[in-house]
């Protein structure tokens, strides 16, 4: 075997031998040093007898001066003589390969993980961006925070509320072409009909996100931050969807207005009252959290007592819900196909110019006097 | 049961709540607002609360508080309230026990 050869393990030799030659390269913090060094390495092994071409040819490798493994070729020089000690040998270099197999692993997961998280936030961030919030580049930290999505529940409602979102704006679209073009009254009731249930959708959607977690639907952090600043119980108020759609409305019969009239005060009614549910459901929540001792460091007992309570915000929210529905429906009733798709046309462009003055506002607050 | 038979037929408006309700405040304010006493009932305090929850119940309440009653005949708990309001029919209902204004 003349020196070249020793250059160029050929790859049937190297096979059973690659772990040694991958034990080199992650016992240094993953440089990808393969280089010519490392494999030289088997080649010592493969040839167990005393070789004085094989030293020389060891002092010649270690002088290639690779960021190889010399403490390795010192090593090797002594065991050719003995093949006890190369059978340990063996051993040794097998059990630091498989441990250095296990590392790798671990390592490769590791950065599996973080890339995922890594498009995970990145999405997140698209998200907020699209709905207006203002993110910041870190050192300002809005109140949404991220452990909101470690909610499987609610990371799953988030992502179905931004289909929804986007089915609402290609219903109104359609909606508008329809209502300024020609269409049957059947095909327009079929339209109709599917903007309600796609209301009465939203409204599923949001209860069992309320189980998951009320806090999150009561904050409506879901929604974009002018449609927060009009939030009443996780959602918009009913009275104030009365108020946007009527003056849209030009001919109503007497018994229309009568109907309407009748529907705008019970439904200010239902909402006081809900209202002032919810105001004895904070002050028995505050008494609450206020129980007992303040200052003696126990709260145990009162935070126990308070998760009870909480379970009532559930019922509130759907109850929110159920008027909201209602007040769709009564709306519907009252109204005539045409007058409902352009009421709908309505309150849907309200809900869009709603979201399109978040993003105004927070694109307005980034950019620099 | 009895004593619910006995506690729903009284006249008017009649609603089974418990003192930690908060919806029941709300369907008690409601009525008020539609110029309505109702008898309020607070079935936590009654040493018999289990056996009247099951009852109200069996008599077809989806949850046992609020639990109203019109006249003597069952009309829901919260939800059915607001439906029956929004459409208009509540304040028909409930309009011989309207309490009068003088």
């Amino acid at each position: 075997m003349n020196s070249t050869s020793t250059h160029f393990v050929p790859p049937r030799r190297v096979g059973i031998y690659e772990p040694v030659h991958q034990f080199g390269m992650w016992g240094e913090s993953f440089k990808s040093n393969i280089g010519n060094g490392n494999m030289n390495t088997p080649s010592h092994i493969i040839i167990p007898a005393n070789n004085q071409k094989l030293d020389n040819n060891l002092s010649e490798e270690t002088s290639h001066g690779t960021a190889g493994t010399p403490h390795m070729f010192d090593q090797e020089a002594s065991t050719s003589r003995n093949p006890d000690k190369i059978q340990r040998r063996l051993a040794q270099n097998r059990e630091a390969a498989r441990k250095s197999r296990l590392r790798k692993k671990a390592y490769v997961q590791q950065l599996e993980t973080s890339r995922l998280k890594l498009i995970q936030l990145e999405q997140e961030l698209d998200r907020a961006r699209q709905q207006g919030f203002y993110v910041g580049n870190g050192i300002e930290t809005n109140s949404l925070g991220f452990s909101e999505t470690m909610n499987p529940g609610i990371a799953a409602f988030e992502m179905e509320y931004g289909h929804w979102v986007e089915e609402q704006n290609r219903q109104i679209c359609e909606l508008r072409t329809v209502l300024h073009g020609h269409i049957n009254d059947v095909e327009l009731c079929l339209l109709v009909e599917t903007a309600m249930k796609h209301y009465f959708e939203l409204f599923k959607m949001k209860s069992t996100a309320a189980k998951a977690d009320v806090f999150f639907v009561m904050s409506g952090m879901w929604k974009t931050s002018a449609e927060r600043f009009f939030l009443w119980i996780g959602g918009f108020r009913p009275s104030d969807l009365l108020k946007v759609l009527l003056p849209h409305f030009d001919i109503l019969t007497d018994q229309q207005i009568l109907d309407v009239c009748n529907l705008r005060q019970s439904c200010q009614q239902a909402e006081d009252a809900l209202s002032q549910g919810m105001e004895k459901l904070q002050h028995t929540l505050a008494d609450c959290v206020a129980g007992g001792q303040l200052g003696g460091g126990s709260y145990i007992p009162q935070v126990n007592s308070a998760i009870d309570r909480l379970e009532a915000l559930v019922s509130f929210v759907n109850q929110a819900d159920h008027l909201r529905h209602e007040t769709l429906q009564q709306m519907y009733r009252i109204l005539t196909t045409r007058q409902a798709a352009r009421g709908l046309l309505a309150l849907g462009e309200y809900f869009q110019r709603l979201r399109a003055l978040s993003s105004s506002w927070a694109t307005r607050h980034r950019e620099p006097t | 049961m009895d004593k619910v038979v006995r506690m729903s037929s009284e006249k008017g408006v009649v609603i089974f709540s418990k003192s930690s309700c908060c919806l029941s405040y709300a369907v008690q304010v409601l009525f008020q607002d539609l110029g309505v006493h109702p008898t309020i009932h607070e079935i936590d305090k009654d040493p018999e609360c289990r056996e009247i929850e099951k009852a109200l119940m069996r008599l077809g309440c989806s949850t046992p508080v609020p639990a109203i009653f019109v006249g003597g005949k069952l009309i829901g708990s919260t939800n059915e309230v607001m439906s029956l309001h929004l459409s208009g029919s509540l304040v028909p209902l409930v309009k011989p026990f309207q309490a009068n204004l003088c």
